[in-house]
């Protein structure tokens, strides 16, 4: 039985028997000089922006460089990061004041200084790593998704496709880290931020989800009328989600349908609330 | 080392099962465990859903037979039989492609998203070496909807997470796993978390390689704790170089093109133009095993037909810059953004690269249960179900198929037991102190960093894709070589997320496993799947009845056992011979 099928194994006619791995050609790069980053070293006490130098290879990122200095000068650097390739949204900072997945961004785009540390809406733990574990109780506090549909759903590339935009968030939380409601004005606990709106916009669209979530925007901890659509959140997103125009403002829209409809306010008062959490019904 | 008598405090945490890992298999063994009411901890390397499912990109292997109707899992389970080369664990097999339909539809009920058939049932689309269109897939993003999808999951339970944190030694009474000791990365700070039973799901080894698909987590923690607490091993030698990985520029070298890319029509040539796959697999083409792809990219380079980074050329400009979007949207950003190549107006150079661990603890199909009571293991740390060589698109199926029955094992072994999970103090202080003691060297020792890079280029040069014995010997000698340096290494800094103090602890696992997987591949003398032997013609037949079984001996050295693979049963056997008419 195993014959026939390694047969097609075996087929390597122009098989060339060295071992060496390495490709013909410019396996290392070319080294360019070097290059200078100033990184915040410090903890939740304070700190300092320290200067390094090291080498510049061609089509380095601002991560690979952190990475050569931590491996080569400062052994206790603390960064954080996984995939290196732009899909994780671990190595969230801010270079230049602006938040940044350092895997993505080249070194040589930079003219001058590049300054790097750690997201400033969260608390520093130390060089450029923040505490973001706040997110993660937000995303607890949130109604999952529920049907009472059973799988398969029969759904249809039309009903499904606005999904997708959304569904592509990393959880970098950069969107957090530049929302000034969150790094001016710190309210963290009566505010979910834009990450969890845009994780609201999918909830609240896709077609199999039964769940209301309106209170929980308005009022419960998702604040969203905190939100004045200055659109930071958009413009940092790494994945390109157009986090105000296609997930806040449809929820505000929803929200206020719900809340501020006149009509929508009569009933409620002629026939009280219904379905506060989990609710199937939606006032309408 | 000395005792001074100084008591290191750490917290005690109790829960029914601990899961460790938590990308796909981990987080889908958690949500059975703490949906039956279970007391559940999971702890991770990372934050949580930045585990490596994240980054799987192709799709979730599964008969669902929505768009080839013919399918079922009796063909996804020769699919995978044959890819593997036929020393897979058939029993594991079996239950993979019978069971990942149920799994695949429990995720769309969780609020996974999948891409639409005109009949608005899941899409499914062709990927290498599966007879029928067969994985369910978002764009090429599956992993991050499978992660965002099981994370939002266990939130919703009362599962503790206990993220960026490290296991360093699971701790045994008994006879049984009842816990391990752990830090906390931020802090540093140490736990001792008392467990009933253990679910490892920590995921592969890619990081013994210099050229890996892997994030920095992939170094093996969990198929060496299991190792030393005297779990069986297998099929160590067998590691899975995918034939796509990028080559340009040198700081993303490795990272992966997914086999979507072949799956959507993309087609290799080298230099001279010529799609060279004829001369490898004239049948299946660039749709061939990643064994067999890889294999060819890296004769084609070698053999001076490379591109100008020394890679081959895949080319997807077909799909034109509409197509890409919709079908290949993460790779057309990677591209664009990483190597200024626009991938819907110029091919892709892209090279092999380390991806996958089809080795490691071996489990039994049923429960997962290893070979230590207590132990039990899912995902890629576990060993059987992939081969000689993994199918794209399995591993997904994988991690929810066998996570789930880690779980269920986990559960039923706790109700049936009433053991003691307590410790000796003294073995907890034992623990403490050598995790401590690369920070205590006064003394300048060896760096973390370079001697995992050095492992690395030993591996690259010696246990690459094509192996041969005197190459693997030098390369032996390498790694042993490493293993003595490994007891010097010193690092600076204080415990408060000290990376190179993290890191000597991920160098001591991925040491071990270099010199497993060394010992294993100098054993398998014969061309199968992954293990590709230059000083051998081709498949052994008796190699191929023939699993080898490692664990640690009672000198604590590598020990290495030729296990008879049992003969399939008359209903799976019946199968193959009935395709042959």
């Amino acid at each position: 039985m195993s014959e026939s099928t390694n047969g097609t194994n075996g087929t390597n006619g122009r098989e060339d028997q060295s071992l060496a791995y390495a490709p013909v050609a410019g396996t290392e790069g070319a080294k360019r000089g070097t290059t200078k980053l100033k990184i915040f070293r410090g903890d939740a006490e304070g700190g300092e922006f320290v200067e390094y130098e090291t080498d510049m290879i061609e089509g380095m990122v601002v991560l690979d460089a952190v990475l050569n200095i931590q491996a080569e000068q400062a052994p206790d650097l603390a960064v954080r990061w996984n995939c290196k390739a732009a899909h994780c949204g671990s190595c969230s900072a801010e270079v230049n004041g602006r938040p940044t997945l350092m895997c993505k961004q080249r070194v040589n785009e930079y003219e001058g200084e590049i300054r790097v540390q750690p997201m400033q809406a969260f608390p520093v733990i130390k060089d450029l790593v923040s505490d973001v574990s706040w997110n993660y109780e937000v995303s607890r506090s949130m109604t999952p998704f529920t049907t009472s549909q059973q799988a398969p759903f029969t759904m249809y590339e039309e009903d499904v496709e606005r999904l997708y935009e959304p569904k592509s968030c990393i959880e970098c939380f950069m969107c957090q880290d530049v929302c000034h409601v969150l790094r001016t004005h710190h309210k963290h606990p009566e505010f979910a931020g834009p990450r969890f709106f845009v994780r609201g916009q999918w909830l609240e669209m896709h077609p199999m989800d039964e769940a209301n979530r309106l209170e929980y925007l308005k009022d419960g901890g998702g604040g969203i009328g905190y939100c004045n659509i200055t659109k930071c959140c958009t413009e940092v997103c790494p994945v390109g989600i157009k986090i105000t125009d296609n997930s806040i403002i449809p929820l505000k829209e929803r929200v206020a349908d719900e809340y501020y409809d006149p009509a929508k306010w009569l009933m409620r008062k002629i026939r009280g609330r219904k379905g506060s959490r989990n609710g199937s019904s939606n006032g309408g | 080392m000395e005792t001074n008598g100084t008591r290191e405090n750490y917290e005690v945490r109790e829960h029914d099962v601990l899961i460790i890992g938590a990308g796909g298999a981990g987080l889908r063994a958690a949500i059975s465990a703490a949906e039956r009411g279970f007391s559940v901890g999971i702890v991770t390397k990372s934050l949580l859903g930045k585990a490596h499912t994240v980054m799987a990109e192709g799709g979730i292997a599964t008969a669902l037979g929505n768009v080839d109707p013919e399918d079922g899992w009796r063909t996804h389970f020769m699919d995978t039989m044959k890819s593997g080369k036929f020393i897979n664990n058939w029993r594991m097999a079996e239950i993979h492609a019978k069971e990942s339909p149920d799994r695949v539809y429990e995720l769309e009920q969780w609020g996974a998203l999948f891409n639409r058939t005109p009949e608005g049932k899941i899409s499914q689309r062709p990927f290498g070496g599966h007879t029928y269109r067969r994985l369910a897939h978002i764009g090429d993003r599956t992993g991050l909807e499978m992660i965002r999808t099981l994370q939002e999951k266990v939130l919703a339970t009362d599962a503790e997470v206990f993220m960026e944190t490290t296991v360093t030694k699971l701790l045994k009474k008994d006879g049984r796993v009842v816990g391990a000791l752990a830090y906390t990365r931020e802090s540093g700070k140490f736990i001792h978390f008392k467990a009933k039973a253990v679910v490892m799901a920590t995921g592969g080894w890619g990081k013994i390689f210099k050229v890996t698909s892997n994030s920095w987590e992939g170094t093996g923690d969990g198929v060496i704790l299991s190792y030393d607490v005297g779990a069986e091993l297998v099929d160590m030698e067998m590691m899975q170089f995918h034939p796509t990985g990028m080559v340009w520029p040198p700081g993303v070298r490795g990272l992966l093109v997914t086999e979507g890319v072949r799956g959507e029509g993309g087609l290799l040539r080298n230099a001279e133009g010529r799609r060279y796959m004829e001369d490898y697999d004239p049948e299946k083409m660039e749709l061939s095993t990643r064994d067999v792809v890889a294999r060819a990219n890296y004769t084609e380079v070698q053999a001076g037909r490379g591109s100008e980074h020394g890679g081959v050329y895949l080319d997807i400009t077909h799909l034109g810059y509409e197509g890409i979007m919709k079908k290949l949207p993460t790779m057309y950003h990677q591209f664009k953004n990483l190597a200024d190549i626009d991938i819907s107006e110029e091919p892709m150079e892209v090279f092999p690269t380390v991806h996958y661990t089809m080795g490691g603890v071996k489990v039994d199909p049923e429960t997962c249960a290893s070979t230590v009571p207590g132990l039990f293991a899912a995902g890629e740390v576990a060993g059987g179900l992939h081969g000689a060589n993994r199918l794209g698109g399995n591993s997904l199926s994988d991690l929810l198929v066998f996570g789930k029955r880690a779980g269920d094992g986990a559960m039923a072994y706790i109700e049936e037991s009433t053991h003691s999970v307590d410790i000796d103090e003294a073995d907890l202080q034992a623990e403490l102190r050598r995790v401590l003691e690369p920070l205590e060297k006064k003394e300048e020792g060896e760096s973390p960093y370079l001697l995992q890079q050095e492992l690395q280029e030993v591996m690259m040069e010696h246990a690459n894709m094509m192996r041969n014995e005197d190459s693997l010997k030098e390369g032996l000698g390498k790694v042993l070589g490493l293993k003595d340096r490994m007891e010097k290494i010193s690092v600076p800094g204080s415990r408060l997320f000290n990376p190179g103090w993290h890191t000597a602890q991920d160098v001591r696992y991925l040491i071990t496993i270099s010199e497993i997987i060394v010992r294993t591949a100098l054993e398998r003398r014969e061309r199968r799947g992954a293990q590709w032997r230059l000083d051998y013609d081709g498949p052994d037949e008796d190699l191929g009845k023939i699993n080898f079984i490692v664990t640690r001996d009672a000198q604590g050295e590598v020990g290495i056992e030729r296990r008879e693979i049992e003969p399939m049963p008359g209903h799976l056997a019946d199968l193959f011979e009935e395709a042959k008419v």
